[in-house]
């Protein structure tokens, strides 16, 4: 099960998250990922955000690049 | 005139992504040249097997370089003994079943989780915090997580046991499956029949376990360990420097995955499942007993392992259908090969899980190859 997907934070309140990918938002736990903050960028995998996506090296990658690319067109969701 | 700005930026754009490709596949063309024999490179990832059907892959490379699957699809390496399990316990009228969507349709000797469903306690779930959740609200009933997955999963079922020990959810606990990959590659290095020289390594586990957990396959049996994602640039980038290292004589520990993966990978998630699960021998499909290879629950949550809770012990049972997934696991055959393929096993109607997972060899093979069946 190695499916995951990049997704930004735009809310967030102790461990848990509402994550938007590609105009989609869901709820995921941040539990094992601590550092995360409001805005980061992070790879959500079964419900859980695994690691934070390192924006510069993503956009040297051509799907996330288009990915990140709709987050750039997306209105700043961001509240708080 | 801003316009003509954005196509200029976004022509360099492709140009460069063309340039890498077309560099990546000359170092693969070179070393197939200099090597002059077959190379085997295993892709432990189910995900990969698909994402390189789906990005037609496999057609852009050298014949020389063959692409063997391997056992990390959870679903497809759990024993039919667990699924035999899980079905009796769906069987239960006290219980409710929590299961991620995959297993709902692999069959067991008594039909599947699709089957049982109609009783209604069968429940899929997108998360561990899912099935944790139908535990709070279903007070009268035992909720019972088959959880199943790889290092990458097994820190959010840790997450809700958790949870469960500190609000004493009693009526929830955990089946676990869980699979730990390295000692699955050292046990496919340690066969005798295997023919593996290097492994395209799993993206996501490597997230949680770092890609140092690989350097000790580089270590004891000198084989290429290259880390990637699972975009076909991240492939053919990985292979390529597979590649490199193969036609160099080297054999050395690499990630291409930079964006998300580190050596050190998630030490919360390390340490999540540290401190809930101990690793204990059990049953892969296809390879047999492994050593320290699967995840238990440690005994102070006794409580919340569905195991000791309704006396279950995992006996691995014979399979008599003739289903191949065990061979199509450790890369021996390819799906083709297996005379149920495409015959009596597909999609609609699977015999084993390699053709139901969404990450199943059998399945991409099924689905996105033209050539069915080997005469």
């Amino acid at each position: 099960m190695c499916l995951a997907i990049p997704a930004r934070i735009v809310e967030l309140n102790k461990d848990n998250a509402v994550v938007d990918a590609m105009g989609n938002s869901f709820r995921a736990k941040t539990t094992l990922l601590p550092e995360a903050k409001l805005g980061d960028l992070v790879l959500i995998h079964a419900g859980f955000a695994i690691s934070l996506v390192d924006e510069e090296e993503a956009k040297k990658t051509w799907e996330l690049l288009a990915q990140i690319a709709n987050f750039e067109e997306t209105p700043n969701k961001v509240s708080g | 005139m801003l316009y003509l700005i954005y196509l200029y930026t976004h022509i360099l754009l492709y140009k460069k992504m063309l340039d890498r490709i077309y560099n990546a596949q000359n170092l693969i063309d070179n070393a197939c040249k200099r090597l002059r024999r077959q190379i085997n490179i295993m892709e432990v990832c189910g995900t990969h097997t698909v994402s390189i059907f789906r990005n037609g892959i496999k057609s852009t490379l050298p014949k020389k370089l063959k692409l063997l699957s391997g056992p990390g699809c959870p679903v497809c390496v759990t024993d039919q003994s667990y699924i035999d399990i899980v079905l009796q316990l769906a069987d239960r009228d006290d219980c409710l079943i929590a299961t991620y969507g995959d297993m709902v349709r692999v069959p067991g000797k008594d039909g599947s989780l699709e089957t049982k469903r109609t009783k209604g306690n069968v429940k899929v779930v997108l998360s561990s915090v899912d099935a944790l959740q139908l535990a709070k609200d279903n007070p009268d009933k035992i909720v019972v997580f088959i959880a199943v997955g790889f290092e990458t999963t097994a820190p959010a079922t840790a997450v809700v046991v958790k949870e469960a020990v500190e609000e004493k959810i009693d009526n929830f606990c955990v089946l676990s499956g869980h699979k730990l990959v390295v000692p699955a590659m050292r046990a496919l290095l340690s066969g005798k029949n295997h023919n593996i020289d290097a492994f395209l390594c799993p993206g996501h586990v490597s997230v949680i376990i770092g890609y140092k957990a690989f350097a000790e396959i580089v270590q004891d049996f000198a084989r290429p360990c290259v880390v990637a994602g699972f975009e076909p640039l991240q492939i053919i980038e990985g292979l390529a420097e597979i590649c490199r290292q193969l036609a160099a004589g080297k054999a050395e520990l690499k990630s291409v995955y930079t964006a998300v993966v580190t050596e050190q990978g998630n030490t919360a998630a390390q340490k999540m499942i540290a401190k809930y699960f101990e690793p204990a021998d059990g049953y892969w499909r296809g390879l047999g007993k492994i050593q320290k290879s699967t995840l238990k629950l440690k005994d102070k949550f006794s409580r919340f392992d569905a195991f000791k809770r309704f006396n279950i012990t995992e006996t691995p049972s014979e399979d008599t259908t003739g289903c191949r997934c065990g061979e199509v696991l450790c890369g021996l055959i390819e799906p083709p090969q297996c005379q149920l393929f495409a015959e009596t096993c597909t999609t609609q109607t699977p015999v084993g899980p390699c053709m139901v997972s969404s990450e199943g060899t059998c399945a991409a093979w099924f689905k996105y190859s033209r050539e069915r069946k080997r005469d």
